[in-house]
């Protein structure tokens, strides 16, 4: 299952990340490993970006980056 | 230790970097350009005891890897400069996410400090640092400050200066520890690398395949061969025997290192509630009322700064206009047929400066009010609700403060509209958006609107404004679209992934900095571009003049009529102390004057009869001449000086018509009346080089507008000499070019700086002629055609452009993102 097809308010746990490079990197940054729990806030008004709440803070991405992100269900 | 000391500031977005920074060097500080590269350097100065501090503040980053510009300039800044202290400047709320970066300055054997940031906002949360354990852990000294309330700063300031102790933790990258051990070897035994970097980040690096890092090597190392042979041997091995490859298990082990010290550090006193940001965000970020918040803040900024700054504006202008009487004061007077050269350019230039210090107030509570915006927190929000339409675009949720700046709706200026674009971190949607942000509504554009709308659409002023204000919106993004997908194509994109940082109140100290360096920007810019413009369209347009035999001729004239005044005045006292064509000119001198002190008495009954008292006793002949209607020598006066006018601006007429800008306009004629531009307005278009706002005054020079009173539409309608007349049509063309018409000289040099090319600051230039062009003769040839009035014309065209921006958005977007 990936991040970007959750709806808000469900919690998940990261299991990996499916892209390198910039995106991959720069996901690894902000904290977005195996292992760490995450809860989707909501979605923008016009449904993209996201927002996520991570190891007590909050990031915004795209759906299509959020899609690179495979999650477990909580 | 003494004399100067390199210091560098460096922390994640949202740390609260730059409220450190301003904490620490004050007023002193200076914004420049890392060479090279489009990103901002600010360094600051701050004394303490007898060391001299140099502070570069670098870009903030969450990393320092080379995916980005911004933190390719930090590594290479802390590598190259070798600073004698980095102060790591970190939310303390935030702690275990910052301290990611922190390693990577560990890694580099750079002496830091950490500097626990916001430790109020920390305590607030419930979470409690126990920061000798940090800095044991660390290995590197820790100072807590709360920038905001200006705390820290003599802690931070001591620790700066004081030398600093022994290396920092390093990371264990456990299982990979063999193999950087062993390429760290390799690495040593390559005398021409040694000094460049430490090894050991090199090594890790490396491991991680960072291309420049892997470009640094190759270079300096005096056997690549050897050492690829390893690097390559050992990735593989390592990735085949524990199933991911060495980045990956870098990063994750940096990340697990954060954990395990934020949880010996940090102790949680009480749970966090439910926190205002929390609250906030279920408001802001609505799908309902967050929109309709975004639109109130977007009027709310228009309302204060177009229009409360420019009821501000108004206020000040009569204080510039008499600065200016006072200094025009000094130079030669005018004759009666022409004023000396001199003058002309000097009052010429005064203008032009003053067109823009008008406008200071205006952008003064604009960039205040962005700072606030900034400083509380909104900025990402705005770029998180508006990033699904600017995406469509090509553009990046972070290219809505530009467009703001830029005039979104009605009134801003390029120039901080481009300076504003580095903080979009995708470089292709940067370029993108500097180069769409000069089509937004230039605030000096607005009179040229106003003047026009008012002459040919008095009915329909509010549509026509609408207009206006929404097409050039509505035509820069499909521009950025198509742009991104020709010659943008292949730019470096940037994932959109951003933090929401916490809202936090502004602080006014903060604001003010950061609305005082725009405004600075603004002037030293602008100002320096404007002036030095102003003066070459005025030598453009003066010469080569009019021609000696023609010159003559209007001498003859003022001869003549100078003696029917003298000879109408005849009999009169008046007679007996005004001659000669001297007299008569000094005469009309003090009559304008006399106008001018009453019209600044205005509404003031009596500080008008006070001005009349003043010029009664100076000589009451020559006030009757000047207020009595029923005197034989007011009437003959009043006629004197019309005639004048009315030669005076068939000379300036004959001037620009002979002018080199003049030949221009009539040499563009060929092309432009497709868009139904004649010389005039040609000439008009080329003078708005310097400043937009010196359009409408060419405008009223060429169509004369003088004293008569005459409507400016009334005599545009008019077919006069070689111009033909404006209909709506012509002005829907016109108003229409000029929205999209080329940035004027500040705008396309602040393109060049911020793109770094020459090339992009002649294509910010060439392409909106170009549409300018097309879009107007469209409008003018194809209205025309099609028997459409400008009304009519202006809504069609209206369609046109949103159906074409519809489509354009239609079109699907490829992804650049790879799996792997």
């Amino acid at each position: 299952m990936t991040l970007d097809i959750l709806r808000p308010g469900s919690q998940c746990r990261v299991l990996g990340l499916t892209t390198a490079g910039n995106l991959g990197q720069r996901l690894m940054d902000l904290g977005f490993h195996p292992g760490v729990e995450l809860r989707v806030i909501r979605n923008a008004p016009l449904l993209d970006p996201l927002e996520v709440e991570m190891l007590g803070y909050c990031i915004s991405l795209r759906h299509n980056e959020a899609s690179f992100v495979e999650v477990e269900h909580l | 230790m003494s004399g100067g000391v390199l210091v560098a500031l460096a922390g994640q977005p949202n740390s609260g970097k730059s409220t450190i920074f301003n904490l620490l060097t004050g007023a002193r500080q200076f914004v420049a350009n890392y060479p090279g590269v489009t990103v901002e350097k600010k360094v600051g100065y701050f004394s303490r005891g007898e060391n001299r501090v140099e502070l570069v503040d670098l870009p903030g980053t969450y990393s320092l890897t080379s995916y980005s510009m911004e933190e390719r300039v930090s590594r290479d800044f802390v590598l190259g400069s070798q600073p004698s202290a980095v102060v790591n400047v970190v939310d303390a709320s935030n702690l275990r996410r910052s301290l990611y970066l922190t390693f990577q300055l560990l890694e580099m054997d750079c002496p830091l400090i950490l500097n626990l940031n916001m430790i109020d906002v920390a305590k607030s949360k419930g979470m409690e640092i126990d920061l000798e354990e940090l800095e044991r852990r660390l290995g590197v000294p820790v100072v807590t400050s709360d920038g905001k309330r200006g705390k820290g700063r003599e802690e931070l300031a001591e620790a700066i200066t004081r030398p600093s102790p022994a290396r920092g933790l390093r990371i264990d990258y456990g299982p990979l520890e063999p193999a950087l051990r062993r390429l760290q070897k390799l690495l040593e035994a390559q005398p021409r690398l040694v000094g460049r970097c430490p090894f050991r980040w090199l090594a890790v690096k490396l491991l991680e395949g960072d291309p420049e890092a892997l470009a640094m090597a190759r270079e300096g190392a005096d056997d690549w061969r050897e050492v690829e042979a390893l690097l390559d041997k050992e990735r593989e091995s390592f990735s085949q025997e524990f199933v991911q490859p060495p980045f990956r298990h870098i990063a994750f082990r940096r990340h697990q290192a954060a954990e395990a010290i934020g949880q010996a550090v940090i102790k949680t006193t009480h749970a966090a509630r439910k926190d205002f940001t929390d609250r906030a965000d279920r408001l802001l970020c609505h799908r309902l009322t967050g929109p309709l918040i975004m639109c109130g803040v977007f009027y709310l900024l228009f309302e204060l700064a177009v229009n409360q700054g420019g009821r501000l504006a108004a206020l000040i202008t009569p204080y510039l206009g008499q600065m200016q009487r006072f200094l025009e004061g000094f130079l030669p007077a005018a004759g009666y047929l022409e004023e000396p050269l001199l003058t002309s350019l000097a009052s010429w230039f005064m203008t032009s400066i003053n067109a823009l210090l008008v406008y200071i107030p205006q952008f003064f509570i604009l960039f205040s009010l962005i700072a606030i915006l900034e400083d509380v927190g909104y900025m990402p929000r705005m770029a998180f609700m508006l990033d699904r339409i600017f995406r469509r675009f090509g553009l990046h949720g972070n290219s809505t403060l530009p467009y703001i700046l830029g005039g979104i709706y009605v009134g801003g200026c390029a120039v901080p509209g481009v300076m504003s674009c580095r903080a979009i971190p995708d470089e292709r949607a940067r370029l993108a958006t500097i180069l769409t942000v000069p089509l937004m509504n230039c605030l000096a554009k607005t009179a040229f609107y106003i003047m026009l709308v008012d002459a040919f659409f008095p009915q329909q002023k509010a549509g026509a404004m609408f207009f206006i204000s929404t097409i050039t919106l509505l035509t820069a993004l499909p521009i950025a679209r198509l742009l991104t997908m020709t010659v943008l194509r292949g730019r470096e994109t940037a994932p959109f992934i951003m933090e929401m940082p916490s809202y936090h109140l502004p602080s006014p100290r903060g604001v003010l900095i950061r609305a005082v360096e725009r405004i600075t920007t603004y002037i030293r810019k602008v100002m320096t571009i404007v002036a030095s413009v102003a003066v070459v369209i005025w030598v453009l347009l003066q010469f080569p003049g009019v021609s000696a035999p023609r010159m003559e001729e209007h001498a003859a004239r003022a001869q003549t009529q100078v003696s029917q005044f003298l000879a109408a005045i005849d009999g009169t006292p008046l007679a007996a102390k005004v001659k000669d064509m001297d007299q008569v000119t000094a005469l009309l001198t003090l009559r304008e004057q006399y106008r001018a002190d009453k019209a600044g008495a205005a509404g003031d009954a009596e500080a008008s009869r006070m001005v009349d008292q003043r010029y009664r006793e100076q000589d009451p002949d020559f006030l009757a001449a000047f207020q009595d209607r029923r005197a034989k020598t007011y009437r003959a006066l009043d006629k004197l000086r019309k005639e004048r006018a009315d030669l005076w601006r068939e000379i300036k007429q004959e001037r620009i018509d002979n002018s080199i800008l003049g030949w221009l306009g009539h040499a563009l004629v060929p092309i432009s009346r497709w868009a139904g531009f004649d010389w005039r307005i040609n000439v008009a278009m080329l003078s708005s080089f310097a400043a937009r706002e010196s359009a409408t005054a060419t405008f009223s020079a060429l169509y004369g507008i003088g004293g008569g009173g005459q409507s400016l539409g009334a005599s545009m309608g008019e077919s006069s000499g070689d111009g033909q007349a404006i209909t709506a049509l012509n002005a829907t063309a016109l108003m229409l070019f000029m929205a999209l018409f080329p940035p004027c000289l500040a705008t396309t040099i602040m393109v060049r700086v911020a793109t770094g090319r020459l090339k992009w600051m002649l294509f910010s230039f060439a392409y909106p002629s170009a549409l300018g062009l097309g879009a107007a003769s469209l409008v003018f040839t194809g209205g025309g055609a099609l028997g459409l009035d400008g009304w009519q014309a202006m809504w069609a065209y209206y369609a046109l452009a949103a159906g074409f921006a519809l489509l354009v958005g239609l079109i699907p977007e490829r992804s650049a993102i790879t799996n792997t």
